[in-house]
């Protein structure tokens, strides 16, 4: 921080109003976090008190009109959704990283990494459109019905990419010059130097990058909407149609009232703490770095 | 560095030339496919009337008239709330607080969380709050308002990331001259700083754009064009999701409207790039 941050120095008494005023400011963005963790438990908490939390885990299925309220279908589609594409999508862009730091000629690496961006920019709704007008069809003839889990895998895949593909950029760009001038002067050819002097080194950067896309992973909802079949099923095999958690909130959010509607509210805190969980482990990772 | 190192001579260095390359060319063609689709589809349905016209027929004729006003209303009221939340915010936290201090560190952590939100949660907020408790039921208003809470981390973060590039030497000579720190903000350091304020701007106004699932349960489904900010208006993607999976036969209407909300975006990245550069260079210049 700079060294005018104290206030000792300062005589004006319209410094104090704006100051006040800026913190009045930033305490209403910094609890907007909070103020949406309270809507949901409040908005959940009459399914939480009819049915209680086990049952989201214990019915015999989910049938929200007869009372049954089983989270788990949707719960693994929402998990295996999100392992497929991050198993995928993480070399993918790793790879892709690597080639715009190490591999592509100049007049290569620049375009490239524009092209990345344009990819993240582009809005899930397009991708999901192009997934169920392009991609479902070509599945469907290798085996049908088409809309299903690897379908939802794949355009997942495709976008959370840009997200890691960008967080390995930068961290790869913080390898410190003289390791690789190290690796250089011992001889170590090009993939050597990349597996064992800059993966090693930019090794934070990269876990924080695969956090993120989980995160998106988890959070996406109309691409995987759109592509993946909707039937609230535990998948037996990659062609099988499946719900997310999130597909499921937005499809049946339009017409749910009484529990049915705080059972969707139950889902979305569900939801909110997978997200948490993932942010805080993604700031002690970057901590690591800071003190390690 | 890659001039300096010699031709792969063992298998597991041609191995890893093939796979690396491979990766790249394959995130290039799958990117070529989807943008290829669209245009090719979409661009002989955009025309001036399709643009302007109101949708017909649940949108599988007609045009997109009233979906870009209501789009340009949200976008609007999102923006004239979360514009001024997110500079007070930023100038806080970049010029007024100091990075160790408690008030500093939560609402930075705070923020982390927010950015991390899925959408449909913002959704589903939104409709509790805005829609239900507020009363202002599915309206543009709501919409726009789920939207400001959902920009509001990255307009923050990087109009933070501006001020922090004004050079310290600007704050030490005001202080110096005896001014007043609001002045020394006002004067010095917010014109200083606007290369980063904008490029949050803009890529707030991209995000905003680009969400679907935060609108449907909050700014509606009605495609009329919307008479105030109390009705509630269809935005251009719920427009694409809406045609694409309820509607059958809405194909070529969807693939023109992808196609203008890829241009929307497209536009929206290059000028980001267009203010890193020449907003970067012009601050060089001026330091």
């Amino acid at each position: 921080m700079t060294s005018l941050s104290s206030n000792t120095l300062s005589r004006w008494s319209t410094d104090e109003l704006l100051c006040w005023s800026l913190r009045g400011i930033a305490t209403i963005a910094g609890a907007i976090v909070i103020l949406i963790v309270v809507f949901l438990i409040v908005e959940a908490l009459s399914a939480l008190q009819h049915v209680g939390l086990l049952r989201f885990f214990t019915d015999p299925s989910w049938h929200p009109a007869e009372g049954l309220y089983n989270l788990t279908p949707m719960l693994w589609g929402t998990l295996f959704a999100m392992t497929g594409s991050v198993l995928i999508a993480t070399p993918l862009g790793i790879l892709s990283a690597v080639f715009c730091h190490y591999y592509a000629p100049l007049i290569l690496a620049r375009p490239y990494r524009r092209l990345i961006e344009l990819l993240a920019g582009i809005p899930s709704v397009v991708y999901g459109f192009w997934g169920l007008v392009v991609m479902v069809p070509l599945i469907a003839e290798i085996q049908p019905p088409g809309p299903s889990l690897l379908a939802g895998i794949l355009i997942l895949t495709i976008m959370i990419l840009p997200t890691i593909a960008l967080m390995a950029d930068a961290s790869l760009a913080n390898v410190p010059q003289q390791y690789l001038r190290g690796a250089a002067a011992l001889g170590l050819p090009r993939w050597a130097t990349i597996r064992g002097v800059v993966f090693p080194a930019a090794k934070s950067g990269l876990f924080t990058g695969v956090i993120l896309e989980t995160g998106r992973a988890i959070g996406e909802t109309m691409a995987i909407l759109m592509v993946s079949g909707n039937v609230v099923q535990t998948p037996s095999s990659v062609f099988a149609p499946i719900r997310t958690l999130t597909a499921n909130i937005a499809l049946e959010m339009a017409y749910a009232l009484g529990d049915h509607r705080a059972a969707l509210f139950v889902s979305g805190l569900v939801l909110m703490a997978m997200i948490v969980a993932l942010v805080v482990s993604a700031g002690w990772i970057s901590r690591e770095r800071m003190y390690g | 560095m890659a001039e300096t190192l010699s031709r792969p001579q063992n298998p597991r260095e041609w191995l890893a030339l093939v796979l690396v390359w491979g990766a790249a060319g394959l995130v290039t063609a799958v990117f070529c496919w989807l943008l290829g689709d669209i245009v090719w589809h979409g661009l002989s349905h955009v025309s001036w009337t399709f643009l302007t016209a109101p949708p017909e027929n649940a949108g599988r004729r007609g045009g997109i008239g009233p979906i870009l006003v209501s789009t340009s209303l949200i976008l609007g009221v999102c923006l004239s709330v979360s514009l001024p939340i997110g500079i007070g915010t930023a100038v806080l936290l970049a010029e007024f607080t100091s990075n160790h201090s408690l008030f500093g560190r939560m609402t930075r952590r705070s923020l982390d969380v927010l950015a991390g939100v899925p959408s449909i949660v913002f959704g589903l907020f939104g409709n509790a709050f805005f829609c239900k408790t507020l009363g202002l039921g599915f309206s543009i208003l709501s919409g726009g308002l789920t939207l400001a809470c959902m920009v509001l981390p990255i307009l923050i973060r990087s109009t933070e990331e501006g001020f922090r590039a004004v050079p310290t030497s600007y704050r030490l000579s005001a202080a110096a001259l005896g001014l007043s720190r609001t002045t020394t903000l006002v004067h010095l350091l917010l014109p200083a700083a606007v290369p980063g304020l904008l490029v949050g701007l803009v890529l707030g106004v991209g995000r905003a754009i680009a969400e679907t699932a935060a609108l449907i349960f909050t700014s509606g489904y009605v495609d009329r064009m919307p008479e105030s900010l109390l009705d509630s208006g269809r935005a251009l993607s719920i427009h694409i999701f809406d045609l694409s999976m309820n509607v059958s036969g809405g194909d070529a209407n969807a693939y023109a409207s992808a196609l203008v909300l890829v241009i929307m975006l497209l536009a929206i990245n290059g000028t980001v790039s267009w203010l890193a550069i020449y907003g970067l260079h012009r601050k060089i210049v001026a330091a």
